[in-house]
């Protein structure tokens, strides 16, 4: 109980001091509305040619736009030494991590929210019939997307070239996520059998597991050495 | 008897890179008793203070706080850091910030504990109002405030009265007498000799990572407090 209070004082403190600064969200969304609405110039495909594309196009801003979130996560500990003060504390590595991990996760979803209607939108897709299942494939897609940002967050948190370290090396370890998320929004989106897809779905829950875990046992070794 | 070791650092060694920031630091610091850690510089001294307070790990020797690793949970419990940044958050009010780090500390009552501080430390009146707005004055009591929330047993501070005005220079002053008094362990890294070694009872002087001198505070140091230096410091 003492574990998951402390720990979502972690996820409240950010999600606050981010409601209050506006610092990433504003340059998310921005980011995301504006490669949206450039795409939308960029390209005079079908409908059946959009539909096709439109898995891939929502998770390349959806990861793109995430970095720019993740990338303040642990760099705004910086200011006034906080992150000292937070791992002088008596909260574990793990407490501290899964803490920025779920305030990371819900202002990447609430990007994604705002942007999913835009798309729509611009593109003119009609949202799918199992909006859930699209929403369900979001929420797994967007949680693989904030542990390996977070983790990647604190091991380039103290690099001069963190904002450009960050997106390059996360994206080649969310190559398997990013794969599934696409494939089974592209299935959703385009009214696909998503029986012969269901492996994507397992891969991406593996994945999620897979990186929770390792992210969790090793966050202390990356934060104090 | 002997008091009990309340900080022991045997053969302590830490890199940076090839260059060695501490060359084998050994020695005791006795519960209750107040350590003025000096020495110019790059002596090393915020990286001992460091490895005190579990910021980071050496690269060779042993310490234990209390008789536990300086990363256990209960270890970090009983300790309180006022290192150089203030740690507290520029988006959060005074009281905000305050109760994070009592939530931190597991206090049975963050809130009101958070509210007891603002009023010891004179913020009472700004208890809402968001750090980024604060003066500099306001910002350290707040830290001071921070440290001292959760009534650490051993207390690690950096150049603790660095930059601090008239009124939080008193506010450090009373608390740290207050703490002496409880019996609580103080060590602190200082410039200011004059001001740390009237409330020293212990002295360690490093040089160039090595330990120059430890020993008890005399009175030579307290009437002439460049003593210390001409008799260990580099020549």
């Amino acid at each position: 109980m003492k574990f998951l209070r402390q720990t979502l004082a972690i996820a409240a403190k950010d999600l606050r001091s981010e409601i209050r600064g506006k610092e990433a969200v504003n340059a998310s969304v921005s980011f995301a509305l504006v490669i949206l609405l450039l795409f939308s110039f960029a390209f005079d495909l079908e409908p059946e040619q959009i539909r096709d594309i439109a898995g891939g196009l929502l998770w390349l801003i959806f990861a793109f736009a995430g970095t720019l979130i993740l990338n303040r996560s642990f760099a705004r500990e910086l200011v006034n030494d906080c992150l000292d003060a937070l791992l002088a504390s008596p909260v574990s590595g793990a407490q501290l991590f899964f803490g920025k991990c779920l305030a990371n996760y819900v202002l990447i979803i609430i990007v994604e929210c705002v942007s999913l209607p835009v798309f729509a939108i611009f593109y003119d897709v009609r949202l799918p019939q199992r909006l859930a299942l699209l929403f369900l494939v979001m929420l797994l897609g967007t949680w693989g997307i904030t542990v390996i940002g977070t983790m990647f967050s604190a091991m380039t948190v103290n690099l001069r070239l963190r904002e450009l370290m960050l997106p390059t090396l996360i994206y080649p370890m969310l190559i398997p996520a990013l794969i599934g998320a696409i494939q089974l929004s592209r299935v959703l989106i385009t009214g696909g059998p998503l029986a012969e897809n269901f492996i994507w779905f397992r891969i991406l829950v593996a994945f999620n597991v897979i990186f929770t875990i390792l992210a969790l046992a090793l966050v202390e070794i990356v934060l104090v050495g | 008897m002997p008091a009990a070791s309340a900080v022991s650092i045997e053969g302590v060694w830490k890199y940076f890179g090839d260059y060695p920031a501490l060359r084998d630091i050994s020695f005791n610091v006795e519960g209750g008793s107040c350590l003025a850690l000096l020495g110019r510089n790059g002596a090393g001294k915020t990286t001992l203070l460091r490895i005190l307070g579990g910021l980071s790990k050496a690269a060779r020797g042993r310490v234990s706080i209390l008789g536990k690793d300086t990363r256990a949970s209960a270890t970090r419990q009983r300790i309180g850091i006022l290192g150089h940044g203030i740690g507290v958050y520029e988006e959060l009010s005074a009281f905000e910030n305050l109760s994070l780090f009592g939530q931190l500390y597991g206090l049975d009552d963050p809130r009101r504990t958070a509210t007891e501080w603002l009023e010891r430390t004179g913020l009472d009146r700004v208890r809402d109002g968001l750090v980024r707005e604060f003066s500099r004055g306001m910002r350290q009591r707040l830290a001071i405030a921070r440290c001292f929330l959760h009534e650490p047993s051993l207390l690690l501070l950096d150049e603790p009265f660095t930059a601090l005005d008239d009124r939080a220079i008193a506010v450090l002053q009373d608390l740290l007498k207050s703490a002496l008094a409880q019996g609580r362990t103080i060590i602190m890294s200082t410039h200011q000799l004059r001001e740390a070694l009237e409330l020293a009872t212990d002295v360690a002087l490093i040089n160039r990572g090595k330990l120059a001198y430890r020993g008890p505070r005399t009175w030579e140091m307290l009437e002439d407090p460049g003593w210390l230096y001409r008799h260990y410091g580099e020549a």
